[in-house]
């Protein structure tokens, strides 16, 4: 990246590539959420497991949101810690929705890898942790 | 919500789209037109809600009502937001917002026709 030269070490973890991710993040915190809100409210009982799982998946991408934008360490543990389970639950319900079809009859957001979604559910937990681990607090830095 | 104003939503999102993902290729920050612009697409976007909440209160609503005016909320305050973060961004990853805010407008258009087109008579 030819801006990395001039971007200061310590500069915040919501900035930058940062803030592309925070709008990402509260897109799908905002489409998960709503979608599970509508699924629960109107028929619960038709896929009970994948409407639960539209709801969690909803609150982690909330709270990926959260800790991007808090930033400081605090925010860097929780955006580290949100998008660990994003990328292992992306990864289990998708490899879960096509092997056992059965379990999820409704779609989740992160249903056959997020192929509902673009794939970018599959996409973005990556870029997510390689942006959280390039702001790793360093040894030599005070706030570390 | 079929109209040319959809239509012309999509297709003036698209553009500024490419647009704006090229000045990102590009290592450019949002300039003073770039931000303009996304004004005026707000603009386009907030009379096609307008139109859409007009409609509602004559003949047919779509069977999921509020689904449907979520999406309204959502289209509406989108792409404000969008410009605002962008603002915020005086990088290339300012320009990335905005290309990522055009690419999603679409998808919102399409749901709302998706939803306004299944009417509950």
């Amino acid at each position: 990246m030819p801006d990395s030269s001039t971007r200061p070490r310590d500069a915040a973890l919501g900035t930058g590539l940062g803030r592309v991710l925070l709008l990402v993040y509260g897109i799908f915190a905002l489409s998960a959420s709503a979608r599970a809100l509508v699924q629960i409210s109107t028929h619960f009982d038709e896929a009970p497991l994948a409407y639960l799982l539209s709801a969690f998946a909803g609150l982690v991408y909330l709270s990926a949101t959260v800790g991007l934008a808090v930033g400081g360490i605090r925010g860097r543990l929780i955006a580290l810690v949100s998008c660990s389970i994003e990328l292992i639950g992306v990864l289990a319900v998708g490899l879960l929705s096509i092997a056992d079809a059965v379990a999820f009859p409704d779609d989740t957001v992160w249903s056959k890898f997020g192929s509902g979604y673009g794939y970018v559910p599959l996409v973005l937990p990556f870029i997510g942790l390689w942006w959280i681990w390039r702001h790793r607090p360093r040894p030599g830095d005070a706030s570390s | 919500m079929n109209g040319p104003l959809s239509v012309a939503t999509i297709i003036a999102a698209l553009v500024l789209a490419a647009w704006y993902l090229l000045r990102s290729a590009l290592n450019r920050a949002p300039s003073r037109f770039d931000l303009l612009a996304a004004v005026v697409l707000s603009a386009l976007v907030a009379v096609l809600v307008v139109v859409a909440v007009v409609g509602l209160f004559d003949g047919s609503r779509p069977s999921d009502t509020a689904t449907f005016a979520g999406y309204l909320i959502t289209t509406i305050a989108f792409t404000p937001v969008a410009a605002y973060l962008a603002r915020l961004e005086p990088t290339r990853w300012g320009s990335l917002i905005l290309g990522i805010a055009c690419l999603v407008i679409p998808v919102l258009v399409l749901r709302l026709q998706q939803i306004a087109s299944v009417t509950g008579a």
